[in-house]
């Protein structure tokens, strides 16, 4: 066990890559030696909307591996901490690897500091990462996450979302990241509605995949059949919660009986 | 030729655990006990710099003594664990490990190096009914020198602790109340003889592993709540 000589920061981040550098994949290394990276599993759409009490993250829950499904259960929101979470799409397993990894790094930096980061500092954290992983990003695994959280020094939600080079934007209303992304965000163009309530902000989120899952056939809709709905979470003052798949499933009834058109 | 010049290792021995011994009667005392709900920590301190600290899920820490040395032994605690839980699984982060870690870290330092550590410390973890071979509360001192106790309901670290110990083993029983554990806390606290035998919640820094938490189980008491509890 090191001591005295070992890494005396508060992150974990540089902890594993100074004290653990067996712990840290080593990304281009692989690549050197493969060249090319085979087929990996792919998340498809995320978005992520502003709303009244905060910010509204939601996701489908299907990934493919070109034109097959890889899981029809994937979790794409990924908790990072009380009060944020990180949506992911593009190759799971990097990505996935990423949540876990900043989980970590939040959690380590509040332990060691003895107070949470600025969600402002959770976010550039992220980018961070981001940029670190342009190497393997360049080879197909981009991985370009949308970052959701509740600020609790401006009393709102915030919404980021990035690209394979770390840079961050921070989105006022909706962004949506993935493969169905484009028909996402279209459908929220139209739907959206500022200081919506959460009902509201459910129905437009519902809507969204809806309207992703419809035009985007890698985009998961609700799979009635094995009972699989959307993940969508909140994040408010009261911290990250779920939204249950009953109160998803009721969104969707109305979402669909007001499109509904008998053929004729 | 130069001869190295001798030590006998048993006069040594005997003057550096005199001199952290006298490192640490100098600090305030910390009392760690078992209650219903979990554990709770209890320190005499005024200030500001904390000495009671969470470790993971269900392991906290207690320390005293100098503060840069226990503060960097809480830090090092909380790599330890992080990186235990990141290779493997959270619920392979156990107390009785960290503690074992401490007391390999300690007990070098106390060997190897001419100024021994002026601390002792205190792991605790919270027991998890789902966690076999866990579900009980597990309390451990690691003294200066790197020795290890294993203790049931509660530890008391820090200088004048006959005093307090006597107190608490008089009076501890198993399956106190939150608000009846911190008062026999901060009873036992006031007969310390560099102490304060007046304690309010302001010379108190109090903390909880709470049981009926989900995932991280540790938790700080504010003055008000702790005011509150002893009324």
């Amino acid at each position: 066990m090191q001591f005295w000589d070992g890494y005396k920061g508060s992150s974990f981040l540089e902890l594993i890559a100074i004290d653990h550098a067996q712990l840290k994949p080593d990304v281009g290394g692989w690549l050197a030696q493969v060249g090319a990276v085979p087929m990996v599993p792919h998340g498809t759409t995320c978005i992520s909307l502003r709303y009244v009490d905060g910010a509204m993250v939601a996701a489908d829950r299907l990934a493919t591996m070109g034109y097959q499904v890889a899981s029809r259960e994937i979790e794409k929101l990924w908790v990072t901490d009380q009060s944020s979470v990180m949506a992911i799409a593009g190759a799971a397993g990097p990505a996935i690897e990423m949540a876990r990894l900043i989980a970590i790094q939040f959690e380590h930096r509040e332990k060691i500091e003895g107070e949470p980061l600025e969600l402002e500092g959770k976010a550039n954290t992220l980018s961070q990462m981001i940029r670190q992983n342009l190497p393997a990003a360049m080879q197909g695994l981009a991985v370009v996450p949308l970052f959701a959280g509740y600020d609790v020094r401006r009393k709102t939600g915030r919404v980021w979302k990035y690209e394979i080079t770390g840079g961050r934007y921070e989105e006022r209303e909706y962004e949506s990241i993935g493969s169905g992304s484009l028909f996402a965000r279209e459908s929220l163009k139209k739907s959206f509605m500022p200081e919506a309530t959460r009902a509201d902000a459910l129905l437009m989120a519902i809507e969204a995949l809806k309207d992703a899952a419809d035009e985007d056939r890698a985009t998961g809709g609700v799979d009635l059949e094995r009972g699989i709905y959307p993940r969508v979470k909140t994040c408010t003052a009261r911290g990250v919660e779920d939204i249950s798949d009953e109160e998803i499933a009721q969104a969707y009834q109305r979402v669909l009986e007001r499109r509904r058109r008998p053929r004729g | 030729m130069a001869f190295p010049f001798y030590v006998n290792p048993e006069q040594m021995t005997a003057e550096k655990a005199e001199y952290a011994r006298k490192g640490i009667a100098r600090g305030k005392s910390i009392v760690t006990l078992e209650y219903e709900g979990g554990v709770l920590m209890v320190a005499e301190n005024p200030t500001k710099l904390q000495k009671v600290g969470e470790i993971y899920d269900r392991i906290g820490f207690a320390g005293v003594g100098k503060l840069s040395e226990f503060d960097r032994l809480r830090k090092m605690g909380i790599q330890w664990a992080d990186v235990e839980g990141y290779r493997f699984s959270r619920g392979d982060v156990r107390g009785k490990a960290l503690a074992n870690v401490y007391s390999q870290v300690l007990g070098e330092e106390f060997t190897r190096s001419p100024k021994p550590f002026e601390v002792e410390i205190v792991v605790a973890e919270v027991g998890d009914e789902s966690l076999a071979g866990h579900e009980k509360n597990a309390l451990f001192k690691i003294g200066f020198d790197g020795t290890i106790q294993d203790q049931e309901g509660f530890i008391v670290i820090g200088g004048s602790v006959d005093n307090l110990q006597n107190h608490m083993s008089s009076q501890y029983r198993a399956g106190l109340s939150l608000a009846a554990a911190l008062k026999l806390g901060r009873d036992a606290l006031h007969r310390a003889e560099n102490g304060n035998p007046d304690l309010g919640a302001r010379h108190l820094e109090v903390a909880l592993l709470d049981r009926a938490r989900t995932g991280r189980k540790f938790r700080r008491l504010a003055a008000p709540e702790i005011q509150e509890l002893l009324t």
